[in-house]
């Protein structure tokens, strides 16, 4: 059996006197895609920001491509999830100031590449996401769906080996949902790229391999039914 | 799957027929491409539902052709036939609330037993999770039937879903109203 990508065990996290994730695993393999359900408040994104290193748990740890990211210096963190992670949040969090194309090329500029070679991939990566129609526009010029698809694009670029995505259809109809969806899981399998999406919605946690689910902090991992 | 429900064939069929005569070949053929999905007519159930429409006076013998096989029998709607389709289209369908369904009883049934309801719910929730990717899978390879075939079922499956969530969040509450009722 291979190696996991990435390897969570026992984690724990507490805010105050509430624990908020109390001895979950996860792990991931690479390419796959694997939903995160349970109910809400039940962990499931302090799990996903842990695993990502957004968060650092109270104990336990992330074992990823033989490295501990919980014994990693807060730069070290930083560097990988720059070089090795996407992100998608709920609400794109896209830069308003900057164009979508701007928005999709910043990691690579952040990473030192020049404007026109990060512009020609960002360009690509739009049209992937069927977005490249919006590329001059700003994200307060789109709608939630384009805003969306923008930064499924924006995550993608850096070829990451894994994406993160926390509610990503959360703020959308289910038609554009569903859209999100289809473009993310299909470019993230072209790219052999693993997606942990955290979702309470079954019809999103549908287009996963696997799920697992979080309740009062712990993980279950389901199996089916023989 | 197919997607008409048996009882409505004739419906179905009557309002096929309101575009023009059609032979039963080509009537089920119609039926087939709009409606049966992987389940097509057999050709039994196409002349007892046209027979049975005949007898009602929905539908008439519209001409016979004689070839070199069996005659062939072209079919028309009647207006009779028209007001019963129009009349089917423009009545609601019963809403069907699955009330007190096995998934209930099952629950129920392992508090009484003392058996894991939990897992019981765990299980169930990976089967029909299961079934929503293969259905998922489905509507993203096929057409817009199939998309709003699959969606419909992703839909009725996502409550269940739902509600076997919620059941998993009280199933100390009802544990302790089983007990007290038995």
């Amino acid at each position: 059996m291979a190696k996991p990508l990435i390897k969570a065990t026992g984690l724990s996290k507490r805010y105050g006197a509430t624990a908020a994730l109390d001895n979950a695993d996860l792990t991931v393999n690479a390419g796959e895609v694997v939903a995160i359900m349970g109910p809400s408040g039940s962990g499931k994104s302090t799990l996903l920001h842990c695993v990502a290193g957004i968060v650092a748990a109270d104990s336990g740890s992330v074992d990823y491509r033989g490295r501990d990211l919980l014994r990693m210096s807060d730069g070290e963190r930083s560097a990988l999830r720059r070089s090795d992670f996407g992100f998608i949040f709920q609400f794109g969090q896209l830069v308003p100031e900057l164009t979508c194309l701007e928005n999709v090329a910043l990691p690579l500029r952040l990473d030192g590449v020049k404007r026109k070679e990060a512009e020609r991939r960002a360009r690509h990566s739009l049209e992937r996401l069927e977005v490249v129609d919006v590329a001059d526009q700003r994200p307060g010029e789109v709608s939630g769906g384009q805003g969306q698809r923008v930064a499924v694009a924006r995550a993608m670029i850096i070829e990451p080996s894994i994406v993160f995505a926390d509610e990503p259809t959360g703020a959308l109809d289910s038609l554009n949902g569903e859209a999100v969806m289809r473009l993310l899981t299909t470019a993230a399998k072209e790219d052999g790229c693993a997606v942990v999406l955290v979702t309470h919605e079954a019809r999103v946690a549908a287009y996963s391999d696997r799920e697992v689910v979080v309740r009062d902090g712990r993980t279950r991992q389901m199996v089916e039914a023989l | 799957m197919c997607i008409v429900k048996r009882m409505a064939i004739g419906q179905t069929f009557l309002g096929l027929l309101e575009a023009g005569p059609r032979h039963g070949y080509d009537l089920k053929r119609a039926y087939d491409e709009q409606f049966g999905g992987s389940r097509p007519l057999h050709y039994g159930q196409v002349y007892s539902t046209l027979s049975r429409l005949l007898k009602n006076g929905l539908v008439e013998v519209d001409g016979i052709e004689q070839g070199e096989g069996p005659e062939r029998k072209r079919y028309a709607v009647t207006e009779a036939g028209v007001t019963d389709v129009a009349a089917w289209l423009a009545a609601p369908e019963k809403p069907e609330p699955y009330l007190q369904n096995t998934l209930y009883t099952k629950v129920v049934l392992s508090l009484l037993t003392n058996r894991p309801a939990g897992e019981l719910l765990d299980v169930q929730r990976a089967e029909h999770l299961r079934l929503m990717r293969e259905l998922t899978r489905r509507k993203n390879d096929g057409d817009l039937s199939d998309q709003l075939i699959c969606d419909h079922a992703l839909f009725h499956l996502e409550a269940d879903l739902r509600w076997l969530e919620l059941t998993a969040a009280r199933l100390d509450q009802l544990s302790k109203e089983v007990a007290k009722r038995g």
